[in-house]
């Protein structure tokens, strides 16, 4: 593949403009576009292929049907799960880690007095899940800290020292993300599972920013569950994924009641399906999940070319001068040595909400605020950030006008 | 006292002379410059209005003519002159007027956008908590 002009075709959005000015697209952590195979799929679905799935016997079912589960075989394949089975489709990331908080809490595998292990840079959807388990069973969070600051250590790094200690302090569970929303910074999450597993504890990961930058392997993982949404992997909205381990599909009761869920329903006892359907009740967002066999497969290209990397690390290298030469301008986690194309900065003197509404009106869609991430950026931010974040359809061109744009604006803004 | 319209007219009016964006929120923020800040010890939370991305602070007395007066601040320049027109407006209208009130100008100078909940710049929960206050002093 030829980087980033081919690719870049591939997303008609790309070319669209703001204000007269070309679209920069730098809130990809946010939600990453769909290439026209994704969106070519989406509108032959509902143009020809529309139907409940898994009930009928009529034709479009049945299509509709094998579109879908052809979804779950592509996730499997590209998290290279053991089985399709041990693939649940969710809403999303959060869904996802909802399903597992709630379903661990009443299976009695946290109750009360237990620890739940997160670090303090989660999203709200890998927090406020478990403190709702922590209000039903007296469960309580353990936080290890991560090495974010203006002052002192800058990169990024899980205080592995307090993760191994806090696991000894009778934790249950372990629930860390793979990247932060904030910090770009990958985890050493391998070495991660390996310790949560000795000291006998089971460990979900968030996925939802490693997913479209790191290729993942769930078997040499070893991880109990990993998620992630769709859409920030060039699949719509509305799908997501929980990857659970076959002994934890078995284990665990399920979710939600509904159609499709079930075996055998009666008033006197209802019998559940196998999993994975056993966690999936309602009629699912079939077109999405669908869609999330393009979405990966050419994500699964994109991630093995060569030129990509490549150009990627260029991309990296760009954003790291470019954010450098504005004057007062603070990124988290600088010194990262494994970061994604995401950066989350300060600039002294300029409020994110006004810098992040200048830029935009030139025609550069950055994130502002606390991120769902409040904990975090409350402590390294003072409650709010700006935050870039690019994936391989970005140019070298972008990061430039990115540049020129962020100096006027805090130069407007400073004046 | 001008009227409530009389002041959207006149602020429309001002605005027309930018037909770029860029001078209109050059205007913004150097009205939010010369904003008069409520004093420190206002900024209370109490009177914080929860616009998620940026804070702002809105006092309001009422004097013995009936009339409302308005202090208002934020730490977001351009929220504060986006404020700062709301605040020209309605500082010494009567509670039944601004109730009455029919806020045009904003579209009218195009910062409709502004408006909308994920701009999170507190525009639109402080026009909120305008009204209430006078819905407040309208009753009292
Ligand atoms: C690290 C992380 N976890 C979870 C989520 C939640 O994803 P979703 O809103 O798609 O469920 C996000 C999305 O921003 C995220 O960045």
């Amino acid at each position: 593949m030829n980087f980033p002009q081919q690719i870049r075709a591939e997303f008609p959005i790309l070319d669209r403009r703001v204000d007269s000015r070309p679209l920069v697209y730098f809130d990809n952590a946010a939600t990453s576009q769909r290439p026209s195979c994704v969106i070519n799929l989406q509108q032959e679905l509902c143009s020809g292929h529309n139907a409940n799935i898994h009930r009928a016997v009529h034709t479009l079912s049945f299509e509709a049907t094998g579109y879908y589960e052809a979804g779950r075989r592509a996730v499997q394949k590209f998290i290279n799960a053991a089985s399709a089975d041990e693939i649940v489709l969710t809403s999303g990331a959060t869904m996802s880690i909802n399903l597992v908080a709630e379903c661990l809490a009443r299976g009695g595998f946290i109750g009360c007095g237990d620890g739940i292990l997160l670090t303090e840079a989660e999203h709200h959807s890998n927090i406020v899940p478990w403190q709702i388990v922590c209000e039903h069973t007296g469960s309580h969070l353990e936080v290890v800290p991560v090495a974010a600051g203006r002052n002192g250590a800058n990169d990024g790094s899980v205080d592995m020292a307090a993760f191994c200690a806090a696991l000894q302090r009778g934790v249950r569970m372990v629930a860390i993300n793979h990247v932060s929303n904030i910090l770009g910074v990958e985890n050493p999450i391998k070495e991660m599972v390996a310790a949560a597993h000795g000291a006998g504890v089971p460990v979900l990961i968030d996925g939802a920013q490693g997913i479209a930058h790191r290729r993942v392997d769930v078997q040499a993982l070893d991880c109990d569950f990993y998620v992630f949404s769709g859409h920030k992997i060039y699949a719509p909205t509305g799908i997501g994924v929980l990857y659970a381990k076959r002994e934890w599909q078995h284990r665990l009761p399920p979710f939600m009641g509904g159609g499709d869920m079930v075996g055998k329903v009666s008033f006197d006892k209802t019998t559940y399906a196998d999993p994975p359907l056993k966690f999936e009740a309602g009629t699912a967002n079939f077109v999405a999940g669908a869609c999330l066999r393009p979405a990966l497969e050419f994500a699964a290209k994109v991630m093995e070319s060569p030129a990509q990397e490549a150009h990627t690390g260029r991309l990296i290298s760009a954003m790291n001068e470019a954010l450098a030469s504005v004057d007062g301008l603070w990124v988290a986690a600088s010194d990262a040595r494994k970061r994604i194309p995401l950066w989350s900065f300060t600039i002294d003197g300029v409020h994110p909400l006004d810098a992040a509404t200048l830029m935009d009106k030139f025609g550069v869609a950055l994130r502002s605020g606390h991120m769902c991430a409040e904990p975090i950026v409350d402590r390294i931010g003072g409650g709010s950030m700006l935050r870039a974040s690019l994936m391989p359809y970005n140019t070298l061109e972008e990061v430039e006008i990115f540049r020129e744009t962020l100096l006027r604006t805090v130069k407007m803004l400073r004046k | 006292m001008m009227s409530i319209n009389d002041i959207q007219d006149s602020i429309i009016e001002e605005f027309a002379v930018y037909d770029e964006w860029l001078d209109k929120y050059e205007y913004l923020i150097d009205l939010g410059r010369d904003l008069p800040l409520a004093e420190e010890a206002d900024k209370t939370e109490g009177n914080l209005i929860d616009g998620c991305q940026s804070r702002v602070w809105l006092v309001c007395r009422r004097e013995s003519d009936g009339r409302l007066y308005f202090r208002a601040d934020s730490d977001a320049i351009i929220t504060k002159g986006i404020i700062s027109l709301l605040v020209r407006i309605f500082d010494g209208q009567t509670p039944a007027d601004i109730l009455a009130a029919d806020l045009y100008f904003i579209d009218a100078i195009g910062l409709k956008e502004n408006l909308s909940p994920t701009r999170a710049g507190g525009l639109a929960a402080m026009i909120k908590r305008i009204r209430e206050i006078a819905e407040q002093y309208g009753e009292g």
